[in-house]
């Protein structure tokens, strides 16, 4: 493999890796300050990519401001969706037992997959990247590599360090990092427990969402989407550890390490090497690399 | 005659990250005594305990079961082995009766491991030894209740009697006081003292009265390290003891005439 | 005299717990000569579907351990019975059967041993992880057929000395054969909740620190009853494979794992007519959305009505169907009182 080759996969595995964590931070943040194991997480991933799709022809009449126009649409929807879920679903299983949980959730994977089957229909879409962002650069002699997957890491990138900013800076996150730790004295220190949640769900399903929607003109838009980042995801929230965003972070770039490098390497296997990394990682450290609580 | 050494603690310690919640702390736990663990909150007693128990590895140093190295055993091969304990915060099976809670405690020392097939009531080994145990923690008349339907201190009356189950020689007790009024605490002291001719008892607690009227032997812990150790009388008397107590339990310390 | 100890028979008689079952093992085995075809192959498809949620009601009923991965046992059965059936005369299944579950036996085994490292929340995520794995290494490679799936070459008979003793070629006789399987799986599983083993790993349900505290070695305790519901899984699977004669990647997927958790939940956790149950209800809700007689073109979109009641039944009837007559009769003690 020579230099250039190595380089744009390297930048193909830090782009997966980071888009994978927008959509991991998300989960692990669901699980790790509200408790609730959420498989409809990836059915959220899934409705980003089919806004993309649906919202396409608003981007395109508005060239220039109309894609980060759809992006903004995306993530206020999102939010209000979220928040809406949270209030009339998702507090009912605090309460609750993780099998309930699991199955509740399983549930609404199934209404959110027929749902948008009923509006949008089961068809394969692609949708177009902007032409603002359309073409290559060059790199090394010959390769080139896409504008766009630059873009998508670096809009990544900002949302991992505004995440990180939010939480370790701001007063929003030190409620959220004193809910993780103990919801009793959380809230007798005066912190709306239940508006923490909500917003912390809503900012889940908006991750989740707006990574779907960046990640549209890459992957094109499919039914099953959502269950396999879903799966993926889990993973990477195991190998980094419940409610760890640092966790959620080295584990996603180590996933999009080993599943890019895996898939040209050796193609035949590549499919089942993430797992193998986290049963090694399960002898090592059971509980992620970077438990919390 | 000196007494049996059971289990000891040779500067053991445990270390969380940053924090060294046990430092170097070594004691000795002899058959025939009540031996009282006392200090400050946060002192490393809980962790002190859950390291000789094995529920959590140690950092450093050696454990000693009846003269055998057990450091690296797990904890269900300590409880094979004798060492018993008991939890602050209750653990029996409440919808099983009290009975039914011994017995399966004592399944562990008398079963073939992974029985299949023989019914669970038909164990008499391990029926004998529950009935004892109850027996031993003056349970007989409730015997056939629902664990949950017992008043307070009876629980913790039967989170003993689970521990005399397995027949341990060692028992490590977790402040088994916690929560009783003066009645429940003297039943729960007599208990203590009746076990005392076969085993060899480690005692949590904060209750100071409680600790005077049945210690043998008492160890002080102050930030993870064991400052004294000696007879109730010295240790009343050990000026370390009280200047680390002044202004935290200072007023609850018993005073030199008619107690112990 | 003799009346009066007749009387106190048919007391002791109609006492017996064990009448629901009996009737519904007399009933199950008189269908195939009043029910239509259809309806025939619909109970048999939820007999196989009964034994595959009561070897998973051992482990996440009985030992509070909550797998999203063990549609991997069954398929790998499955696809062992498929794999390993020979292409010439029908195969005895006196050894098929054997090695299709001694298969999803040792895979539990291995599985198992990485995924009980793992706690809580984290063991659901990597069994479903594990599960996926298996999913990917049938439906992507060319082990066994892809995505295509994979025929049965011919259907196994239990043959003795060249004589033939069970022909599941048969339709009636494998019906039969899977009733007796099924009957046979309940039996084994009552045996062991009430064996010393069942017990610990009851304990191990309820409170597992105090089992280590007793001195109960956990860890094997729960890797021996995740390779046994493993291995019962494969019983299922090996049925499944027999069946239709045929294998597809399908019986692996998440899907699977999650119906068979819903079926649980929908009986009712902890016992084992539970389980059997709750695979009845499941088929039946699902023949019920996907019936275009009811619902017309709108069938095609079943998932949807089935999701709704996933979320219904697990919300309003946690405790499954079992626990109902108790759900209703607190319901209406307070409205007694009332009134």
């Amino acid at each position: 493999m020579d230099f250039a080759v190595f380089l744009v996969q390297c930048l193909n595995a830090v782009q997966y890796g980071l888009l994978l964590f927008l959509v991991a931070s998300g989960l692990t943040l669901i699980f790790g300050i509200l408790g609730v194991i959420n498989l409809a997480h990836g059915s959220f991933y899934m409705i980003g990519a089919y806004l993309a799709y649906a919202l396409a022809p608003l981007a395109a009449a508005h060239s220039g401001g109309g894609f980060p126009a759809a992006l903004a649409i995306g993530v206020v929807l999102s939010i209000v969706f979220g928040y809406v879920l949270e209030w009339v679903f998702v507090s009912y299983l605090y309460e609750r037992e993780h099998l309930q949980q699991v199955l509740m959730t399983y549930g609404l994977i199934l209404v959110f997959e027929e749902l948008r089957s009923i509006a949008l229909g089961d068809d394969v879409h692609g949708v177009a990247v902007p032409e603002w962002l359309a073409g290559s650069v060059p790199l090394g002699g010959v390769m080139t590599y896409p504008v766009y997957r630059l873009f998508m890491s670096g809009v990544c990138l900002l949302v991992a360090l505004a995440l990180y900013a939010v939480i370790a800076r701001t007063r929003v996150g030190m409620a959220i990092r004193a809910g993780a730790t103990n919801r009793e004295m959380a809230q007798a220190l005066g912190v709306d427990i239940r508006l923490l949640y909500r917003i912390v769900f809503a900012a889940g399903v908006a991750l989740a969402v707006f990574a779907g929607m960046l990640a549209a003109p890459v992957t094109s838009v499919y039914p099953g989407m959502g269950n396999q980042v879903l799966i993926v995801s889990f993973v990477v929230v195991v190998i980094g550890g419940i409610g760890s965003i640092r966790g959620a972070l080295l584990a996603s770039l180590l996933v999009g390490f080993v599943d890019t490098f895996g898939n040209v390497l050796v193609p035949q296997i590549a499919g089942v090497l993430v797992y193998v990394l986290m049963a090694a990682i399960l002898l090592w450290r059971p509980e992620g690399l970077f438990r919390t609580g | 005659m000196p007494a049996e050494i059971l289990l000891e603690s040779i500067d053991l310690s445990r270390r969380f990250g940053g924090l060294l919640a046990v430092d170097r702390a070594s004691l000795t736990l002899a058959r025939g005594e009540v031996h009282a663990l006392i200090g400050t909150n946060g002192a490393g007693k809980s962790t002190l305990v859950n390291v000789l128990s094995g529920e959590i590895a140690a950092s450093g140093g050696k454990v000693r079961l009846s003269g055998c190295d057990v450091t690296r055993w797990t904890q269900p091969r300590r409880a094979r082995a004798g060492l018993g304990r008991s939890y602050q915060r209750t653990t029996i099976f409440a919808h099983a009766s009290v009975f039914e809670n011994c017995r399966l405690a004592a399944q562990a020392h008398f079963q073939r491991a992974y029985d299949l097939w023989s019914d669970a009531t038909r164990c008499s080994d391990a029926t004998r030894a529950a009935e004892q145990a109850i027996a031993q923690a003056n349970l007989s008349a409730q015997a056939r209740r629902v664990a949950g339907t017992l008043s307070h201190g009876q629980k913790r009356q039967l989170e003993i009697a689970m521990c005399l189950a397995t027949g341990p020689s060692v028992l490590l007790l977790d402040e088994p006081l916690a929560g009783m009024g003066p009645e429940e605490t003297d039943r729960m002291l007599l208990l203590l003292e009746a076990l005392k001719p076969g085993h060899a008892v480690l005692l949590v607690e904060h209750d100071m009265d409680a600790v005077f009227r049945i210690a043998d032997r008492i160890t002080v812990m102050v930030s993870g390290r064991v400052i004294a150790t000696g007879e109730p009388a010295a240790i009343r008397g050990n000026a370390d003891v009280q200047s680390a107590y002044l202004g935290e339990i200072g007023d609850d310390m018993p005073q030199a005439a008619g107690i112990g | 005299m003799k009346f009066r100890r007749f009387a106190i028979l048919v007391r002791q008689t109609s006492a017996w717990r064990g009448w629901p079952l009996a009737v519904a093992v007399v009933v199950l085995a008189v269908f195939p000569h009043v029910g239509g075809d259809f309806y025939v192959d619909l109970v048999l498809t939820t007999m196989i579907l009964s034994i595959f949620a009561l070897s998973l009601e051992l482990l996440v009923g009985r030992t509070g351990l909550v797998s999203f991965g063990h549609a991997a046992f069954f398929g790998i059965a499955a696809y062992a019975t498929a794999l390993l059936s020979p292409s010439g005369a029908a195969p005895s299944h006196a050894w098929l059967l054997p090695a299709g579950v001694a298969t999803a036996a040792l895979a539990a085994a291995v599985i198992g041993a990485f995924c009980l490292r793992a706690r809580g929340v984290y063991f659901i995520m990597v069994t479903l992880a594990f599960a996926q794995m298996t999913y990917f290494v049938f439906h992507d490679t060319k082990l066994a057929g892809g995505s295509d799936g994979l025929y049965l070459n011919v259907k196994p008979a239990l043959t003795l000395d060249g004589i033939t003793i069970v022909d599941l070629r048969n339709p009636r006789t494998f019906y039969y054969a899977t009733l007796v399987l099924l009957v046979l799986v309940y039996a084994v599983l009552a045996a062991i909740g009430r064996s010393r083993f069942g017990h610990a790993l009851a304990g191990i349900r309820a409170n597992e620190q105090r089992m280590r505290a007793a001195g109960f070695s956990t860890y094997g305790y729960k890797l021996a009853a995740f390779t046994l519901a493993g291995a019962l899984a494969g019983i299922a699977g090996f049925l499944h494979a027999v069946k239709d004669g045929f294998v597809s990647p399908e019986i692996l997927a998440w899907h699977q794992s999650g119906a068979v958790l819903l079926m649980l939940i929908l009986g009712g956790i902890g016992t084992l007519r539970g389980a059997v149950l709750g695979a009845f209800a499941f088929v039946l809700m699902k023949e019920l959305f996907q019936s275009e007689a009811l619902f017309g073109a709108f069938a095609k979109h079943w998932q949807l009505p089935l999701g709704l009641a996933v979320i219904a039944c697990v919300a309003l009837m946690p405790n499954g169907i079992v626990a109902l007559p108790t759900q209703l009769r607190r319901f209406r003690a307070p409205l007694l009182n009332a009134g």
